[in-house]
């Protein structure tokens, strides 16, 4: 029919054309693309590289399992105080749904992951936050799994090092979350006291009440290469002070620019690092003095 | 009347009625006492009813009053022989914390607090009260000296937040708070704090690891200020009020939470209606804070400050999980 005809060649006149994010967009699984040098790589090629841009250095966040798995010996860590849970203290609109939701997302029950395991056979109290659970933000539990982890590495005379990455207090928990930053400073004083080793290392983003607390008072304080870590928010920074800031402010570079640690390490090499630092402080025979 | 809140207006409206009424009587011969003494029942009534209801989102206000008390004021009632003492012997002065030794009722002790200005000369000096890293860094030093010579240590809690600058980040703003919280919590004297006003997050817990923690009635002490929380939560910071209300923010929230030791009352209407009755009411709480914890050895300090903020938290433990590997 004629009217067929029209139909069709209205149709034809439609082409469809991939938008710019579509284009640059790579399918989920097999291929992944690196959101600082666009290059794309396959994932696994990536995972194995312990989520390091094979071609920049770009470090992706990493979650805490994945985290475990890279740092420590394999088979090696045995998780302490896994199944403590928030409750909502402050009878906070909707605040156990969020949980709920996150715990199904990341398998985890709350931010962090405490527990023991060794590092090329120096054992070892860790914490490793997850930025994926609420931001990684500080509750109760939070604070109460780091600090009994601290109190943990006192009583075993073994080191302790944790990997922070949080957005700082959790909102949900106002006040009771801010005194979490006073505990765990507190823990780590102790610790220090009776001669213990804390190592911080800060990973993508470390920031509030968390850079203000734990993540900065490491008898060694180091950061993943370009990795956000900062008190403030630089947007409320920018608003305070009405200028615009440099483009690496807050970063692990800057920070180190500015004498705030000390060093920053790739995570290609951070195992082998850390155990250098581990093995230092172990001491050993030293036959030359005898004499 | 300069400085009033919206809900006291009745109770300031009517005052001023009474007053008129009694400077008619002075002029005239016409008796009006009855009338007098009737309104000012109801004053009395309504001040109890004002005062006494009072809404976390008006102690909120209280606390941010312009005439609001600050440190040096409660300093120059409390105590005598303030010296104050300047710099964290490293890079400046801040003068939005104050700090030195004085005597409490004969008794030698270190005093350092947050300071506002009072008008916009004075705060633009002292930063609005929001402290720099060597803010916190000379406390520290004050701290440590109060250590060596056996002082015990007062602290006045009084700010909006830590300051949110270029500066600030570039000099270590994390680690100097982070520092107080870590040294404080080993001082081997007896350290009292005192929110005065607004206790703002990091910037005020800096100040605030102490065996007691004490807070004015009309304080607050909070993770993050009513309108922040607003802006994250509901997206819209004019929702300050609501947010004053579920963050739990208020001398009576943190008291029920269990973080501090006493509500030191506060005069009818606010601090800053009378400094000097405030004084006696904070006069009498430090004297009885200082008593107790004078008796405390030196190591039972450390320890009960320990175990003070171990015990600040609220968690349970679930039957099942997934285990992570």
């Amino acid at each position: 029919m004629l009217k067929d005809i029209f139909t069709k060649s209205k149709k034809k006149k439609y082409a469809t054309i991939p938008s710019e994010a579509a284009k640059q967009d790579v399918p989920e699984g097999i291929m992944t693309k690196c959101p600082k040098c666009k290059k794309i790589m396959y994932t696994k090629e990536v995972s194995k590289n312990l989520k390091v841009c094979i071609n920049c250095g770009y470090h992706y966040q990493m979650n805490a399992a994945e985290r475990l798995q890279s740092f420590l010996d394999e088979g090696s860590f045995e998780e302490w105080n896994g199944g403590m849970v928030s409750k909502n203290p402050l009878n906070f609109p909707d605040y156990f749904e969020k949980l709920e939701k996150d715990r199904e997302k990341t398998k985890m029950n709350e931010a962090v992951v405490t527990g023991t395991g060794t590092v090329n056979g120096f054992q070892v109290a860790i914490a490793v936050m997850d930025a994926n659970f609420r931001m990684g933000s500080m509750g109760s539990v939070v604070g109460e799994k780091i600090t009994r982890a601290i109190e943990k590495a006192d009583e075993l005379s073994i080191p302790f090092i944790i990997f922070t990455a949080s957005g700082g207090a959790r909102m949900q928990e106002g006040v009771l979350s801010l005194m979490q930053m006073a505990k765990t400073s507190a823990a780590l004083k102790r610790f220090s006291d009776n001669g213990g080793l804390t190592i911080s290392i800060m990973t993508h983003p470390t920031t509030g009440g968390v850079s203000a607390s734990f993540a900065s008072l490491g008898d060694y304080n180091f950061a993943e290469p370009g990795a956000l870590i900062g008190f403030a928010g630089r947007r409320i920074i920018e608003q305070t002070i009405r200028e615009e800031l440099p483009e690496d402010f807050q970063t692990a570079e800057f920070l180190l620019k500015h004498g705030q640690l000390d060093a920053v390490i790739s995570r290609l090499d951070l195992k082998e690092k850390i155990t250098t630092i581990l093995d230092v402080h172990a001491g050993g025979e030293v036959k030359w003095l005898e004499n | 009347m300069v400085g009033e809140l919206e809900f006291e207006r009745p109770v300031i409206e009517l005052k001023k009625k009474i007053s008129e009424l009694k400077e008619f009587t002075k002029s005239t011969d016409v008796d009006l006492s009855s009338e007098i003494e009737k309104l000012e029942e109801r004053l009395e009534k309504l001040e109890k009813e004002i005062y006494e209801n009072i809404k976390p989102w008006n102690r909120v206000q209280i606390a941010r009053h312009p005439d609001r008390p600050t440190t040096l004021e409660y300093i120059s009632h409390l105590f005598t022989d303030f010296f104050e003492c300047h710099g964290d012997r490293n890079f400046g002065d801040d003068e939005a914390i104050v700090g030195g030794i004085a005597k409490f009722h004969g008794l030698p002790v270190t005093v350092i607090g947050h300071q506002r200005g009072k008008d916009t000369k004075e705060n633009i000096r002292r930063n609005f009260g929001m402290p720099h890293p060597e803010g916190y860094r000379k406390a520290l030093r004050l701290m440590r000296q109060a250590e060596k010579f056996k002082r015990p240590i007062i602290c006045f809690i009084d700010t909006k937040g830590a300051y949110p600058g270029k500066a600030a980040e570039e000099r270590g703003q994390s680690e100097a708070i982070a520092r107080n919280l870590f040294e404080m919590a080993g001082l081997r004297v007896p350290v009292i704090c005192i929110v005065i006003g607004e206790g703002g997050s990091g910037g005020a817990l800096a100040l605030g690891v102490g065996n007691h923690i004490h807070m004015l009635e009309n304080s607050t002490y909070s993770v993050i200020s009513p309108e922040g929380a607003a802006a994250l939560l509901w997206k819209d910071a004019s929702q300050a009020k609501r947010a004053a209300e579920t963050m739990k923010i208020t001398a009576p929230d943190l008291k029920e939470l269990g973080i501090i030791d006493e509500i030191i009352p506060e005069v009818k209407g606010g601090a800053h209606k009378d400094v000097k009755k405030q004084s006696e009411y904070i006069d009498q709480i430090l004297m009885k804070s200082l008593k107790e914890l004078v008796k405390i050895s030196d190591e039972e300090l450390v320890v009960h400050r320990y175990w003070k903020y171990k015990a600040i938290g609220e968690y349970s433990f679930a039957a099942e999980y997934v285990k992570v590997n």
